[in-house]
């Protein structure tokens, strides 16, 4: 009886794993088939072995058509920067609020908190509007103000940076360092922010994985506030670039494949490597939210 | 207290603090009251009038009239066209021909109350009187997107939350090559939706993997337009949104799982207690925190439905599928009625902020 649960419960496990596992193998199965043999395949085990004619002629043709490389450079763009940033202006306010006693503290505290479960699409609509009227310097030809900030790297950048979620997992962080660190240090003449700096960004580590992976994450995945804010070519990010194949839509299914593994690749090699970074940011969110 | 004597004493080497600490906080706090508190102040005074995105007249105040477009529901009975000799005039298929709805819904109409309205549906016929009731609504849509977001809600905590927690006891046991199985498990959620969507449509089209596979076992079977049939599209969404969000919720209840002392459980199996038993006085009691985190995570995720729809239906075949940031995003974005738009996030908003404060006062017991 035991023996027969053991094998049941090894079945189930297999079963689920081929059942979360098979639309991304087949994605990179048929990126690497013509769209003759992908529609051929479709419906039997074949389409998930890489069997009949193997090439990365999809990949060429994904070249071809889209500038690829360009998409990832302002992806990765927008995504460092942001996650840079963020973790810059996230864990100095997160540290003030855990090491800091001051006037004005629980009311940052409750703005902090309020805006938490405030989800993004309440705002998006809003933000879009403020975005098209805000007044912006601008320096070609002199500087001058013109209005709209649209169609850069700034509007995918600048809303972003602060995060309620991001200065939660730092002050929780930081609250956790014991505070002898920065009595004595403030006995030996140091200041706050140099504490901050030399002593508890140092330490804060985890924290610092655990925040990166909760803002690149979104960021290289964001797609809805791109569409609406950057129609410039120059400046639009790789999930969007997606949209270059709505055009005769279902034709070019071993290009799409392509893209989409190109797309998931480096997100999921990420993803094994930091691995442990990934389950924290989840764990923790989720045992102190 | 012993905060308040521990500052007290060390009064001296806390000098400049204030000053400090706004400088750290400063940042970050400009950013969200610019990018945060701001769009939503904004956004709310813009749901009452008429701004549009992309126009070169200011925006004007109208009041609540976005809101009664919005909301606003009316019914009206219609008389039956009447033959010369008094008898009803019918149709082709023998059905009571009624009065122009038309006539009452257009400007100028002699019931104000029923001007810009759009008909939703028809109902209490009386057949001898020749009269028919109809139910109008300012914005049909948008009660369309009302009752599809809370019926995805509806279907999708119980099943997502159940089956990330079978999901998580799977690999919380002793099960050789778990932490591959809960890495398999997890992948989805790490992939963009956006990415997620473009496969599925595949998976979901007339000719795609679905259909085939099951053509192949049943020779008999008549192709499902999965994502085009209004009777499938939403349960389509649905399954896929679930596969793809499932394996965070489990890292979750994994989370709190690993918080249960394994005292505890040595101590039941001592009394002899059965894997039953085990569950349900040991794990479950344990894992009360992490059920009212997951609960009302996943009811606001579940509640801004939007991406898959976006690119799986744009909500449609004939709105079974819109959702209210999908009808937010539509008008707001779409049709560049700011205004209008920011009335309906101003909706969706009211409705996250009612349900999870209803959830917290019900699982209030729950966290002690």
């Amino acid at each position: 009886m035991k023996i027969f649960f053991k094998v049941a419960k090894y079945f189930l496990a297999l079963f689920l794993a081929i059942f979360f596992a098979f639309p991304l193998v087949f994605m990179v199965v048929s990126s690497l088939k013509p769209d003759f043999n992908l529609l051929q395949d479709t419906g039997t085990y074949r389409a998930f072995l890489p069997v009949g004619p193997i090439s990365f002629d999809n990949y060429l043709g994904v070249f071809d058509r889209i500038p690829f490389f360009m998409f990832v450079m302002n992806s990765l763009i927008v995504a460092t920067i942001t996650t840079v940033l963020g973790l810059i202006v996230n864990s100095m306010m997160g540290f003030a609020l855990a090491r800091m006693s001051f006037k004005g503290k629980n009311f940052i505290f409750a703005v902090i908190i309020s805006t938490l479960i405030l989800p993004f699409e309440v705002m998006a609509i809003p933000l879009l509007y403020l975005m098209v009227n805000l007044p912006v310097l601008s320096f070609s030809g002199g500087p001058h103000f013109t209005k709209g900030l649209f169609n850069n790297y700034q509007v995918q950048i600048v809303p972003f940076i602060a995060s309620a979620v991001s200065i939660f997992l730092f002050m929780q962080y930081f609250k956790t360092l014991p505070k002898e660190l920065d009595e004595a240090a403030r006995v030996d003449g140091a200041s706050w922010f140099l504490i901050y700096r030399r002593i508890a960004m140092p330490l804060a580590g985890p924290a610092i994985g655990t925040v990166s992976i909760l803002t690149f994450l979104p960021m290289w995945n964001s797609y809805i506030w791109p569409v609406m804010t950057v129609q410039d070519e120059r400046y639009r990010p790789i999930m969007v670039g997606l949209q270059y194949f709505y055009v005769n839509f279902g034709t070019a299914w071993g290009q799409i494949m392509a893209y989409l593994t190109l797309l998931t690749v480096p997100v999921v090699i990420l993803f094994l490597s930091m691995q442990r970074f990934f389950v924290n940011s989840i764990a923790t969110t989720g045992v102190k939210g | 207290m012993a905060t308040i004597l521990q500052k007290r004493s060390h009064n001296s080497i806390r000098g400049g603090e204030n000053k400090t600490a706004w400088g750290l906080a400063m940042p970050a706090l400009a950013l969200i009251i610019s990018f945060i508190v701001l769009p939503v102040v904004v956004g709310l005074g813009l749901a009452f009038t008429n701004a549009q995105l992309l126009s070169p007249t200011a925006p004007e105040f109208t009041g609540l009239s976005n809101f009664s477009t919005l909301l606003g529901v009316s019914t009206t009975t219609l008389k039956a066209e009447k033959n010369p000799d008094g008898s009803f005039v019918k149709d082709d298929k023998g059905e009571i021909v009624y009065e122009n709805l038309r006539d009452r819904t257009r400007e100028g109409s002699k019931y104000p109350n029923l001007i810009g309205k759009s008909e939703v549906k028809r109902f209490g016929e009386n057949k001898e009187e020749g009269t028919i009731k109809v139910l109008l609504a300012g914005d049909p849509s948008f009660w369309r997107s009302l009752t599809n977001t809370l019926f995805f809600a509806l279907v999708v905590v119980p099943i997502q939350g159940g089956f990330a927690l079978l999901l998580a006891l799977l690999v919380n046991s002793k099960l050789k090559g778990r932490n591959f199985f809960r890495t398999i498990y997890f992948i989805p959620t790490v992939t963009s939706m956006v990415v997620i969507s473009m496969l599925w449509r595949f998976i979901y089209q007339n000719d795609g993997l679905l259909n085939k596979s099951i053509s192949n076992v049943d020779s008999g079977y008549r192709p499902i337009d999965w994502l085009s049939n209004p009777k499938t599209a939403m349960y389509a969404i649905i399954f896929m949104s679930i596969w793809q969000a499932v394996g965070y919720h489990m890292i979750i209840w994994l989370g709190g799982l690993q918080t249960i002392p394994a005292e505890l459980y040595e101590a039941v199996r001592m009394d002899g207690a059965t894997a039953w038993h085990e569950f349900r006085y040991v794990t479950l009691p344990g894992l009360r925190h992490t059920f009212v985190f997951i609960l009302i995570t996943i009811t606001i995720a579940a509640l801004g439905l939007f991406v898959q729809v976006s690119i799986l239906t744009n909500g449609g075949p004939l709105d079974s599928t819109t959702t209210l940031v999908h009808q937010a995003f539509t008008k707001g974005y779409g049709r560049q009625q700011i205004g209008y738009g920011s009335s309906i996030s101003f909706v969706f908003f009211a409705l996250v902020l009612v349900i999870s404060l209803i959830q917290r006062a019900v699982t209030r017991k729950l966290e002690d």
